[in-house]
């Protein structure tokens, strides 16, 4: 691959951030108003995490692993057509890098993925009256022993492999964390030709009881869980509640699966121990965190929602306290897939119009009540679904001072500790000065989760700058150093004005 | 389009189906849950978020190293080297 670097600038009315979900839905909303739209994309396909899938070419009928996959086609035929007519351009396999206010509008540097860039190298700056922000998520984690060892993976990982190879990436898994998604992950496995020991599911689920009217509001979600339920009874999948993995042994590989059961508060209650040999894959998954670096770059207003993650602050319009950036998706809380589409919807139709393309009607009326009413419900669904498979507060009872919390920088449990105790390191951000957790590779996004509960931060204003502490990236998408160095020297000379 | 295409891996060269990712290849094909080994405790490492975001999985790729296994589609003729050559 020759690197070729260049610095290239952009203007249009909207820039579409994400092509998941809530950017699809964004970008066809805002290009059918008239908008001139620029949708830029890490990946080289649409569809974000939740619609991930393997080229038509590859994969004939990439349908089969997805849900809502027709609302995928239509967003994705929209989208064609409108690049045919010039009125989107579709940057994929790039990333953005940093967000900021300028004196006339929002700007972005952007740069190509340096593993599907195909020589050019260059930054492109990109300016405009409007940013939908659609960035969503990614697996959230906690440590536990042996989760280093290759075999285990995040549970949306096993999933997106299983979209894009038709294939699981292990025989035999265990799925374990909380939450409906772990069910999703567990019947992917079972259609792509592999086992599953067991889920593990730390909450009891009781939690959902005094809800049931949120879950009423979304019987789609309904249908879908029973579906996951009946495939995995039908495969005689046990799935225990309250329960936890905690730990995963072997040589060079994961072999083996301690799980045990877990009290009221989430703290392992001794002597309930039960192993599953023979398992070679483990996808942990607890909730998901959206990708609020974007937002703090850009100075907007943020809050913990109710399953602790940073989101991003919007009004009914789904615009943020900056002027003309719009969030949709999982940024806004994680609320799944129909809820992304919604906001997606209502986010590009006001960008557009505050880049001035005005569309008025009854059938628009008709159509923005609609998704104001399924985003109502998803996000009570949503609610409902975090207050019942909370983070077990008592998780630290499965540590042992040797497991690593910090994967990157290979930091262990006592030596957080010793510094959170010794050495004052209350907040995230110490921990990094005095431990280094946090500073590697993924800058901090696999142990982040961790490293806010580890620090004490207690308090939800605490937790907030925790949080924000710990999504203050300089950049937001990861990036190589030496890609980096070679950029900047080419900017300067065009950000001079 | 032919069928199957052929990567060179630490040397090995193995078949796989062209929709393959770097990542996927090594583990279906090679048969190599690992490909990397840490700095510090040398401990073996694979995929992990499958996404892009834990920088786990790195790889050398026609050279160029430090690259996301997780991310590359597989193209024929691909040389991969591995920082796990020898010590599987
Ligand atoms: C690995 C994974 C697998 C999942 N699988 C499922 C599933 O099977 N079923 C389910 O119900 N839910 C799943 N989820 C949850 C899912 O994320 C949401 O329900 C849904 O995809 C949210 O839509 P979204 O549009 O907000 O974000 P996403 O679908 O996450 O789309 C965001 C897009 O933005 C891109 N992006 C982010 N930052 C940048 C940047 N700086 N520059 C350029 N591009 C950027 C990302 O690459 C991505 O393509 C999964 C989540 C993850 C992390
Ligand atoms: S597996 Fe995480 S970056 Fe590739």
């Amino acid at each position: 691959m020759s690197k070729e670097n260049s610095v290239r600038q952009k203007h249009c009315d909207v820039v579409v951030i994400g092509a998941g979900p809530a950017g699809l839905a964004a970008a066809s909303q805002a290009s059918g108003a008239g908008a001139q739209v620029l949708l830029i994309d890490q990946s080289l396909r649409p569809g974000g995490q939740f619609w991930r899938h393997a080229s038509e070419e590859h994969d004939a009928d990439p349908g089969r692993w997805h849900h809502g996959w027709n609302t995928y086609t239509q967003l994705a035929k929209v989208l064609e057509r409108a690049i045919g007519t010039g009125r989107v351009e579709h940057l994929s396999g790039h990333h953005v890098l940093t967000g900021e206010r300028t004196g006339t509008g929002l700007g972005l540097t952007v740069q190509p993925v340096p593993e599907l860039a195909d020589g050019v190298r260059g930054l492109i700056t990109v300016e405009a009256p409007a940013v939908v922000l659609c960035p969503g998520a990614y697996d959230r984690q906690l440590p536990v022993p042996g989760w280093t060892l290759p075999g285990v993976m995040a549970a949306g990982g096993v999933q997106a492999f299983i979209k894009t190879q038709g294939a699981a990436p292990g025989r035999r898994a265990v799925l374990a964390g909380t939450g409906p998604f772990l069910l999703s992950a567990a019947a992917s496995v079972i259609q792509a030709g592999g086992e599953v020991a067991a889920v593990c599911e730390a909450a009891d689920l009781t939690g959902w009881v005094p809800h049931g009217v949120a879950a009423a509001l979304v019987p789609s979600k309904g249908l879908e869980g029973a579906e996951y339920i009946s495939l995995l009874a039908k495969h005689r999948v046990p799935y225990l509640r309250r329960t936890a993995v905690t730990a995963i042994h072997g040589e060079q590989r994961a072999e083996k699966v301690t799980v045990s059961r877990l009290d009221r508060h989430g703290a392992v209650v001794a002597g309930t121990e039960k192993h599953f040999n023979d398992v070679d894959l483990v996808g942990l998954g607890w909730g998901f965190v959206p990708q609020s670096e974007l937002v703090v770059q850009f100075g907007a207003q943020t809050r913990i929602d109710i399953d602790g993650s940073l989101i991003g602050v919007v009004d009914t319009r789904q615009h943020s306290s900056v002027e003309g950036l719009y969030l949709a998706g999982e940024i806004t809380g994680v609320a799944g897939a129909t809820a992304a589409v919604a906001e997606g919807r209502i986010a590009g139709y006001a960008a557009a119009w505050m880049a001035g393309y005005r569309v008025r009607g009854a059938r628009q009326a008709a159509a923005a009540q609609r998704d104001k009413i399924l985003r109502a419900n998803h996000r009570a669904f949503a609610r409902a679904m975090h207050t019942a498979h909370p983070l077990p507060a008592g998780w630290e009872s499965w540590m042992q001072e040797e497991t690593t919390v910090c994967r990157c920088e290979e930091v262990p449990y006592h030596r957080i500790r010793e510094s959170t105790e010794t050495l004052s390191a209350q907040e995230p951000r110490g921990l990094k000065g005095t431990t280094r957790t946090g500073m590697g590779w993924c800058q901090g996004r696999i142990c982040g989760a961790a490293a806010i509960c580890l620090a004490k931060s207690s308090g939800d204003q605490r937790k907030e700058q925790a949080a924000r502490a710990v999504a203050k990236r300089p950049l937001a998408a990861p990036v190589r150093l030496s890609d980096l160095a070679e950029s900047r020297a080419q900017t300067r000379p065009l950000k001079a004005p | 389009m032919s069928e199957t295409i052929t990567l060179s891996v630490d040397g090995e060269e193995i078949t796989i189906e062209p929709k393959r990712t770097v990542a996927a290849a090594l583990m279906l094909a090679a048969e190599r849950p690992a490909w990397r080994r840490t700095r510090f405790n040398n401990e073996p490492r694979g995929l992990f978020c499958g996404i892009g975001v834990c920088f786990d999985c790195l790889v050398t790729v026609n050279g160029e190293a430090s690259l996301r296994a997780c991310l590359i589609p597989a193209e024929d003729g691909m040389v991969i080297e591995t920082s796990e050559r020898g010590t599987r």
